[in-house]
């Protein structure tokens, strides 16, 4: 039959796999895909193993708190220490500076500390009798862990990215602020994105595109609604046959609710973060570890390519944690097993089972 | 035959009616809307109906139009599915018209928009007068996504209104069918969402994929509304069939269950 003519079979190893191991930070994902990482161990964990090349994040600011830089900045310094080509949006009068602020890997022995020991992991689940709770992806998480140290790196987020990373050819700067549409970015996309078409063949480079605030009110085009879904509709189409990823946040209170919902389905991946009040002596008191979270980090979608399958989480809803105030970690939040009966505690009661996903239990 | 044929048919063929038998095709002349949102994506029935439409024995043909996702994704998934798309495009029976560069240059300019979507039409036309004489008739048209159509006409809905029914013509005219996806959740905040209402007015039977009102679940990944307006019954009334039904989609297939029927 004519259906056997192209591909003797479906189950045919992909050849890419043997060849990608070789470009640093890019590894290999179900489905014929390949990971790059967020710059969050945590969040590469959550996605099912990172940030698949081709995919637009997308992540809704809190309006009252920069949340969001801490995403922004960590994904760009993962791909700035893995040699990977960057451009960068914002709409600020000099976004070169922002690179300044980018944090710095930190020296492995840093990092060796908050590195759990798998070993305690599997005696805390056994204890806890909750095994069922974890599923199939609890499985794909430890499988990387030997390789983890390569692809994403930990940053210390008190320690300036150094120099070199960033002053060579390989970071791409563009303010939007004066321009009257996004024609200017959007070629700037364009060409970016043309190093990175995808061939049959090896990975040879990877990009990677962030854009601040994109729809920021100081900017003009702010209000032509359809020139920023045109063009996101158009960065996503170039990604699709790049090997690049792209980083956007914009904030939904400017938005209204229609056009925020479709920026919401382009989304390949959709995440939002918020800002925790100062003294909220209730949320302190139902959630363990209060006093070191700073805001919350929310999933709505994941990444589903060349796949129909929905990524189901144990939780959705996660506490962004400084640890000794240098290195971002996201956790599942631990509910003190007290009543918990309001409507928004579905998925943190949810969580509490599944609270083994970054390891720490402290009661 | 019969009988592995009768088995591979799940709740969702059945409440659209496709357990009658593949000729005539039971969704032909009609129009499908499915509607979902940003928690739960409807594109699986998009492809189970691909692959219902393209099954080894019909002469069934699939004009499809992405605005969302290359080739190689929904070949993937097809294949997956025991559906080589690559072999059906070479024999023919699927034609797949890449839209996700679809954009007008100028939005301003009306008459260009317009000219895309004429373009657009003028090719679906030409597939389908290529065709036998008698094949015309077991055409299906899919739309993945038409709220990126409005994306790519810079939000003039009339003309993706106008390209809609120049598609419906098509079902009236040679018999094609129209399988349509949109996201509901777009224009729940409008006061008055002319363009989804148009749709629901147009659609013969509507498919709403919604997530679970309880939240999250690991088994259940949804639940799935089918409105099957106009079946004809035996003495020739016309009459409405509403389905509830949970599903829980895999790899290679979905499973479909009335709610609460799964331990």
């Amino acid at each position: 039959m004519a259906a056997t003519k192209t591909r003797t079979s479906s189950f045919t190893r992909n050849v890419l796999s043997v060849s990608s191991s070789q470009i640093p930070g890019v590894k290999c994902g179900p489905n014929g895909t390949f990971f790059v990482s967020s710059g969050i161990s945590d969040l590469d964990k959550i996605l099912g193993g990172g940030i698949p090349l081709g995919s637009l994040v997308m992540v809704m600011e809190d309006a009252e708190a920069p949340h969001h830089m801490l995403l922004l900045r960590n994904f760009m310094s993962q791909g700035l220490v893995q040699n990977q080509h960057l451009l960068y949006a914002s709409s600020s009068k000099d976004p070169r500076g922002f690179l300044g602020t980018l944090p710095s890997p930190s020296s492995s022995k840093d990092g060796k500390l908050r590195n759990h020991d798998p070993e305690q992991d599997k005696g805390l689940r056994i204890a806890w009798q909750y095994k069922k709770y974890f599923g199939e992806n609890q499985q794909s998480f430890d499988g990387h862990r030997d390789s983890k140290q390569e692809f994403c790196n930990d940053f210390d987020l008190r320690k300036p990215l150094e120099r070199h990373f960033f002053s060579g050819q390989c970071v791409d700067c563009v303010s939007v602020k004066d321009s009257p549409n996004l024609a200017a970015l959007r070629d700037r996309c364009t060409q970016f994105l043309a190093q990175f078409r995808r061939k049959d063949g090896s990975i040879s480079s990877v990009g990677r595109i962030a854009i601040q605030s994109l729809c920021a009110p100081q900017c003009e085009y702010s209000n032509t609604e359809w020139d920023v879904l045109s063009f996101i509709g158009y960065l996503k189409s170039m990604l699709w046959s790049a090997n690049a990823v792209a980083v956007v946040t914009f904030p939904p209170s400017l938005l209204s609710e229609t056009f925020c919902k479709r920026l919401q389905h382009m989304a390949d991946i959709l995440l939002s973060v918020k800002a925790i009040p100062d003294d909220d002596k209730e949320l302190a008191k139902l959630l363990t570890g209060y006093q070191d979270m700073v805001g919350f980090l929310n999933v709505y979608k994941v990444a589903r390519i060349n796949t129909q399958v929905p990524l189901i989480l144990e939780a959705t809803t996660f506490s962004i944690k400084l640890q000794k105030r240098r290195f971002l970690v996201l956790e599942c939040l631990n509910q003190a097993p007290i009543d918990g009966s309001s409507g928004a505690s579905y998925g943190t009661s949810g969580s509490c089972s599944g609270s083994s996903k970054t390891g720490t239990l402290d009661f | 035959m019969v009988a592995m044929e009768n088995r591979s048919l799940n709740l969702l063929d059945e409440a659209l009616s496709l357990e009658q038998r593949m000729e005539p095709w039971p969704l032909r002349g009609k129009l499908l809307l499915i509607e979902d949102c940003v928690e739960t994506s409807g594109s699986f029935v998009l492809h189970h109906l691909v692959k219902r439409i393209l099954s080894p024995n019909s002469s069934n043909i699939v004009i499809f139009l992405a605005f969302s996702r290359p080739f190689s994704h929904y070949d993937r998934i097809l294949r997956k599915l025991g559906c080589n798309l690559v072999a059906q495009r070479d024999n023919s029976r699927f034609f797949f018209l890449d839209m996700l560069m679809l954009q007008c240059p100028d939005g301003n300019e009306e008459k260009t928009s317009e000219g895309g979507f004429a373009d657009l039409y003028g090719k679906i036309q030409k597939i389908i007068n290529a065709l036998p004489e008698n094949h015309r008739n077991h055409v299906t048209i899919m739309i993945d996504d038409v709220s990126l159509m409005e994306v790519a006409a810079y939000g003039s809905s009339d003309h993706v209104l106008d390209f809609l029914h120049y598609c419906h013509t098509l079902t009236s005219d040679v018999g094609c069918s129209l399988v349509i996806l949109n996201h509901e959740d777009i224009y729940s905040s409008m006061e008055r969402p002319v363009f989804i209402m148009q749709m629901e007015y147009l659609a013969d039977i509507l498919i709403k994929t919604q997530p679970l009102a309880t939240g999250l679940a690991a088994d259940v990944h949804g639940q799935l509304t089918v409105l099957n307006t106009g079946i004809c019954s035996g003495n020739g009334n016309l009459k409405n069939k509403i389905s509830n039904l949970q599903f829980m989609v895999k790899e290679n297939s979905v499973e479909y269950f009335y709610p609460g029927s799964r331990s």
